[in-house]
């Protein structure tokens, strides 16, 4: 007889309990035969791995708190633990590699020829769109070397942002365009003028750009509707980094300082002075550091959760382009010299790069390929990609899956549509949709009349009715409304 | 002796009652008084008929008015002798001079000399002047002409006073009225002789001075004087009188003009003068701030207002208005001279920050563009010292932000003492110009042509300095003053290296005004000199200040510590390969053309300060305003002028508690913008859903996401799994009675979650059971529970 669902279900469910309860078993076991099992229990996890998988805290139950509340705490508290445990248990899966010199050898004298003989890259189609200062635009598949298509948008290219490899954003000289991978153009963009840079807010579906009029704008591809535009008053907005964080904007600013916005405040989040010149360049960590380079020849960290200065470099020659790898190795280029730096964020301070590579023309741009080991470079004089153990070897084929088949990026883009996060939710704490809002009634009330646009609690005037025949005169309407005042005060 | 003259009449010998005249003419003046004092002559002639037919249009009058009738007075005595009254008519008829007169001829006593003056006087046709009134005679205008004869025997005057002839002797007793006694002060601190009419100290050696041949010169020269003057005052009379309107502006323009040319010149010349006319310009733009002169709302420029939609030259005579105004209402910043005040100014979030000090640095001589702060930046020596050195470095900023508050005080006292020894430099610059020259040596060739004007400039004006030797602080000031604008224009560029630092050493010296930046732009080059001095200085002030009682204000005011924010020491990263493009020179030209130009573009801008600046203001602009509610003229009198008492403001103005500290408060570079993001607001969960008791137990239980994203899939499985799983198939009984009996306080219920999850376990082991079942054994474990406790 065909098994019914429910059978099955109960089958799985009873798995996991027998999962649940191996461990009260294996203890009973060895209860009855001590001397058998010489690891009793789970396999300890080491404190360390342990601390990385931690939400926030723990909440200790009072004393004397209600029975159903303490239900409820110890079940969340419950589901926590095991949540940190699981995931602090297959860490261990998540492997990890970096290029270690031999002995007495310096890791940043070894040579990109060295290394491409000792790497065989095997991998999935991966798109690289080039664009160049006098117009030409390129999408390649860049380890196959497929052209995709090659245009000439017969303008300056101020920057360029590949959504998928079904569409991409060029903002030229005057507007924003957005051509598809034939290099047809969708569509321009009249809204976003003079576009210096772009960032692509993936979970947002935002695309933040920032103008030469000092205009930071959020276009919101999936609608293409413009979210918001916001009036920097900072000039030229030529400096511009994301926080994968906390999807929040950072501009620098010729005046060395960083600001920080979201779409939802017309003011910065968070203004901070970093360089005593301007800023030149800036990148941000998911972990929470950022990298700026100023005019004054300074590389510096910080530690953005809290705001604070970690480390200060002096590069002889100032950094122009950074970037921050996905396992947060660093790259800076100096002119026409590419310094690779790691644990330049966390740890004691750096001396000296960890790779160096001289390009042949000055570097106008870095770029870490996620999910590979290679940096990409645009010089003067053309690309050049060059292998540095930078990308994150475990990727999450549900949310990001480079080796993904054309259907596979279908499916993506539906669900990640359908996750798509709204851009009010995006501000320095990410968590603030888990907490309570404790804004009293008469903020809250403000906040509404400022909404709304007038005061829908507001007391409204008695206006007496005009009347004939002599009752609505002045002593009888200033009766009238005697008796509506004296009814109010009961 | 001494002369008084009234201010006004031309006749003053008459007029005056207060004036003395010599001896001689006194008797025949107090004659001639008398004579104006009898005015009416008797008139025989006057027939009778005219007299009724006077007294007849008199009586009409009075019956019509109210006027009483004027009793006539008998004032004189009379031939006619009215048989009504006593009166004597002859009132209106005048006494003539000549009938007076006439018996002086008659009389044998009188002198010639007298008779002859008598006759003149009788011959002028001219009425007398009247009298000046008793209110100008108060405001007599008193000169003093020292009166020096060849031979005191020969010009004895004496002088005595009217006024001091009744009792002379007594002293001060004798001024009594507020003229007199003005007078006697002014004798008194001229150290006149009052009592007696000997010669005073001055006078006699005035005597020996001048012989009569000088005197006479001297007379001559004052008579010219004189003359001219009263030329010139009937000039002024007369031009005074011209209406047009254009002539005047004219007039007034080319005096401006004059008055310019003169200024200059006598800058040059005569400083002194110069700053008298400077004060008095001061003082008549003050005047022109508290009226409302130039405003363009009198009645000619309301006429020109009408005029202008027409009319380019109106349009342009009002703007000229306009501008005048401007120009003489400008607020001057006025430098203040109390201490107090410039501390009280530090502590308030003023105007200017403590940056504008800076002097500004010139680096590069040829280009004006490089004085930002952009290109002092070189590696530090220590830079390259490794991270113990960098340790210690972090221990000494800890000191430092320990003894920020006491080192902040000592560096004012330092700079204030500074600030003042530099002033005197600036003074003893202007007299000793060699040591200008000294600053100015160490420029560079380029300068040397302007040196040599400003050593010319400094020459002239010591030869000038010379000459007036005993000049006061009055001039010495001025001429600082001067002597920094004629610098400022020709400052020697020296290139400050030690900008940075100087930068974070801030002092407290506010500026408050142009000459005090330009003054500090002048010492830039002699801190540079200091600057090593500085900290031996500082150490053996330090016990000291640390002993003083430390200021309560400072020490709230934590000023934001520079070298934490943007001096971090900078570790320098050693490159393997060669500092950039060594190979490819033209490449690096044209790498540092482009960092010039950037440079240029930025340099103008003070980065700090001007952080500092938006910081503060949005300090201000979250901090709450007191709301003050006081109605003027509400419980107490109010009108116009009239402000609410003091208690009674203090009464309605409602403090608002201040806010919480602001997150950015130990931040010093950090800006966090204090508004509160209300699109969140409206997905977040605004009231605590029911179980839980305070927000933290509500945010620990969502904590977690459950999601396949964050988690392992057992995990996820295990976090979603719902908590009871009904089973499709299995019949569901109504409830019976027993259900519903009361629970007792089990120790099971205490047990809690633990117990619950077994129970729940337990019905899943068993295959298939239905809801019924379950309960049952639930029944049957609780009747157990019964018998047991029974």
């Amino acid at each position: 007889a065909p098994k019914r669902y429910w059978e099955e279900t109960q089958n799985a469910t009873k798995k996991v309990e027998a999962e649940k309860s191996s461990d009260e078993s294996k203890q009973e076991n060895t209860d009855k035969e001590k001397k058998t099992d010489p690891f009793p229990g789970d396999a300890p996890i080491p404190e360390e791995r342990m601390k990385k998988f931690q939400r926030g805290n723990k909440l200790e139950v009072p004393a004397g708190t209600r029975l159903k509340l303490r239900e409820t705490l110890t079940r969340s508290e419950a589901g926590s633990d095991l949540a940190q445990n699981q995931s602090a248990r297959y860490d261990l899966l998540l492997t990890e590699d970096a290029l270690e010199g031999e002995e007495d050898e310096d890791t940043c004298t070894i040579s990109q020829e060295d290394i491409a003989e000792a790497v065989d890259i095997t991998s999935g189609s991966k798109h690289l769109l080039l664009g160049g200062r006098r117009g030409h635009v390129t999408c390649i598949e860049w380890q196959t070397k497929n052209l995709m298509c090659e245009i000439n948008v017969m303008e300056t290219v101020q920057d360029i942002w590949l959504h998928s490899e079904a569409m991409f954003a060029v903002a030229q000289k005057k507007w924003l365009h957005i051509y598809d991978s034939s290099g047809v153009e969708l569509h321009c963009i009249k809204k976003f003028n003079d576009v210096l840079r772009m960032q692509f807010l993936p979970y947002h579906f935002l695309l933040a750009t920032a103008s030469a009029t000092g205009f930071l704008q959020y276009l919101d591809v999936s609608v293409g509707k413009e979210v918001a535009a916001i009036p920097t008053r900072c000039g030229r907005l030529d400096v511009m980094a994301q926080n994968p964080y906390n999807a929040v904007i950072h501009l620098g600013h010729p005046n060395g300082t960083v600001t920080l916005w979201s779409p939802n405040q017309k003011e910065p989040l968070v203004k901070m002075l970093c360089h005593r010149g301007g800023v030149r360049s800036l990148t941000v960590d998911k972990t929470g550091y950022m990298v700026t380079s100023g005019l004054d020849r300074k590389l510096k960290v910080y530690d953005i959760r809290a705001f604070k200065p970690l480390h200060s470099f002096f590069l002889p020659a100032g950094a122009s382009c950074l970037s921050l790898s996905q396992r947060g190795l660093l790259s800076a280029a100096t002119g026409d010299i590419v310094q690779m730096y790691r644990d330049a964020c966390g740890g004691a301070p750096v001396t000296k790069p960890y790779m160096a590579h001289r390009v042949r023309g000055t570097v106008w741009g870095v770029g870490f390929c996620p999910f590979e080991d290679v940096l990409g470079v645009g010089h003067a004089e053309g690309f050049t990609s060059m292998i540095v153990p930078s990308g994150e070897p475990n990727f999450d084929a549900l949310d990001m899956n480079p080796y993904r088949s054309t259907k596979q990026r279908q499916e993506w883009e539906v669900k990640a549509l359908l996750e798509k996060v709204q851009p009010e939710l995006i501000s320095l704490d990410p968590g603030m949709l888990g907490k309570v809002d404790n804004a009293t009634f008469e903020q809250k009330h403000k906040e509404r009349v400022e909404a709304v646009g007038y005061d829908p609690l507001a007391h409204k005037k008695f206006k007496p009715r005009m009347r004939k025949r002599g009752r609505s005169s002045a002593g009888s309407v200033e009766k009238r409304k005697n008796k509506v005042a004296h009814e109010e005060l009961k | 002796s001494l002369f008084f003259s009234p201010s006004r009449s031309k006749s003053s010998v008459e007029a005056a009652p207060a004036v003395m005249a010599a001896e001689d003419n006194d008797e025949e003046l107090s004659s001639l008084e008398d004579e104006n004092v009898i005015s009416a002559s008797e008139d025989e002639e006057g027939s009778e008929d005219e007299r009724k037919h006077t007294k007849l249009l008199e009586a009409i009058s009075s019956l019509g008015g109210r006027r009483r009738m004027k009793q006539t007075e008998r004032s004189e005595a009379s031939l006619q002798v009215s048989e009504f009254s006593v009166a004597a008519d002859g009132a209106g008829e005048k006494v003539e001079l000549s009938d007076l007169l006439g018996t002086m001829e008659k009389t044998p006593g009188a002198p010639n000399k007298t008779k002859k003056q008598l006759k003149n006087l009788q011959n002028r046709k001219d009425t007398l002047e009247l009298p000046l009134s008793k209110q100008e005679t108060e405001k007599v205008f008193i000169i003093i002409i020292i009166y020096v004869p060849t031979k005191p025997n020969n010009l004895s005057f004496q002088v005595i006073l009217p006024l001091f002839r009744e009792d002379e002797k007594r002293g001060e007793k004798l001024a009594r009225t507020p003229l007199e006694q003005e007078i006697f002060s002014l004798l008194h601190s001229n150290s006149q002789p009052i009592h007696d009419p000997v010669l005073t100290p001055v006078e006699e050696a005035s005597i020996k001075a001048m012989s009569l041949e000088e005197a006479k010169i001297r007379r001559a020269e004052l008579q010219k004087a004189r003359a001219l003057q009263s030329y010139y005052e009937a000039k002024a009379r007369r031009e005074s009188k011209i209406k047009s309107k254009l002539y005047h502006r004219v007039q007034k323009k080319a005096k401006r003009r004059d008055f310019l040319k003169q200024f200059e010149e006598m800058v040059k010349t005569d400083p002194d003068a110069a700053l008298e006319e400077l004060k008095r310009m001061e003082l008549s733009r003050m005047q022109e701030r508290m009226t409302l002169k130039h405003q363009n709302s009198g009645k000619w420029a309301k006429a020109k207002a009408i005029m202008a939609k027409y009319d380019h030259s109106a349009r342009k005579a009002m703007q000229e208005q306009l501008e005048i105004n401007k120009d003489l209402t400008q607020k001057l910043a006025v430098p203040s001279e109390d201490e107090d005040e410039e501390k009280n100014g530090d502590e308030e979030a003023g105007a200017l920050p403590d940056f504008v000090n800076d002097p500004e640095p010139i680096l590069d001589p040829v280009n004006p563009w490089m004085r930002g702060k952009l290109s002092k930046e070189e590696p530090e020596p220590e830079v390259e010292a490794s991270t113990e050195a960098r340790d210690e470095d972090l221990e000494v900023q800890q000191q430092q932000e320990e003894e920020e508050e006491e080192e902040n005080e000592e560096e004012k006292l330092l700079r204030e003492f500074e600030r003042k020894r530099k002033l005197r430099e600036d003074e003893d610059d202007d007299l000793v110009p060699v040591s200008a020259e000294d600053g100015s040596k160490i420029t560079d060739n380029n300068d040397e042509d302007k040196d040599d004007k400003v050593d010319e400039d400094d020459k002239d004006e010591e030869e000038e300095e010379e000459e007036e030797e005993e000049a006061e602080e009055v001039v010495s000031e001025f001429n600082s003053l001067f002597n920094r604008l004629m610098k400022s224009n020709t400052t020697p560029a020296v290139p400050d290296q030690n900008e940075g630092e100087e930068l974070l050493d801030e002092g407290l010296v506010r500026v408050q005004t142009m000459e005090d930046l330009e003054a500090l732009r002048k010492d830039r080059t002699n801190e540079a000199n200091q600057e090593a001095s500085v900290p031996a200085t500082d150490t053996p002030t330090a016990p000291e200040s640390a002993s003083e009682p430390p200021n309560k204000k400072k020490r709230r005011r934590k000023e934001i510590d520079l070298k934490k924010v943007l001096t971090k020491q900078a570790t320098v990263v050693k490159v393997p390969l060669a500092p950039t493009v060594l190979e490819e020179e033209e490449e690096e030209e044209v790498h540092t053309e482009q960092a010039a130009i950037i440079k240029e573009a930025f340099a103008g801008d003070d980065v700090i300060s001007d952080f500092l600046k938006d910081k503060r203001k949005q300090e201000e602009a979250g901090r709450p305003k007191v709301v003050d509610l006081t109605l003027p003229g509400w419980g107490e009198w109010g009108g116009l002028g009239l402000k609410p008492s003091k208690n009674k403001r203090r009464k309605f103005r409602k403090k608002v508690a201040p806010p919480p500290p602001r997150q950015d408060k130990k931040l010093p570079a950090v800006i966090i913008s204090e508004k509160r993001d209300a699109s969140v607001a409206a997905h977040q969960v605004s009231q605590l859903p029911f179980p839980f008791q305070n927000p933290t137990q509500f945010e620990s239980c969502v904590r977690t996401p459950i999601g396949q994203t964050w988690n392992t899939q057992t995990t996820v499985r295990k976090l979603t799994a719902p908590r009871v799983v009904t089973k499709m198939g299995a019949i569901i009984e109504p409830m019976s009675r027993e259900d519903l009996v009361p629970k007792q306080k089990s120790n099971e219920a205490k047990r809690g979650a633990a117990i619950l999850l077994e129970e729940k376990r337990e019905r899943g082991k068993k295959k298939g059971s239905g809801g019924k079942r379950a309960l049952q054994q639930k029944k049957k474990k609780m009747q157990k529970q019964k018998k047991t406790k029974e």
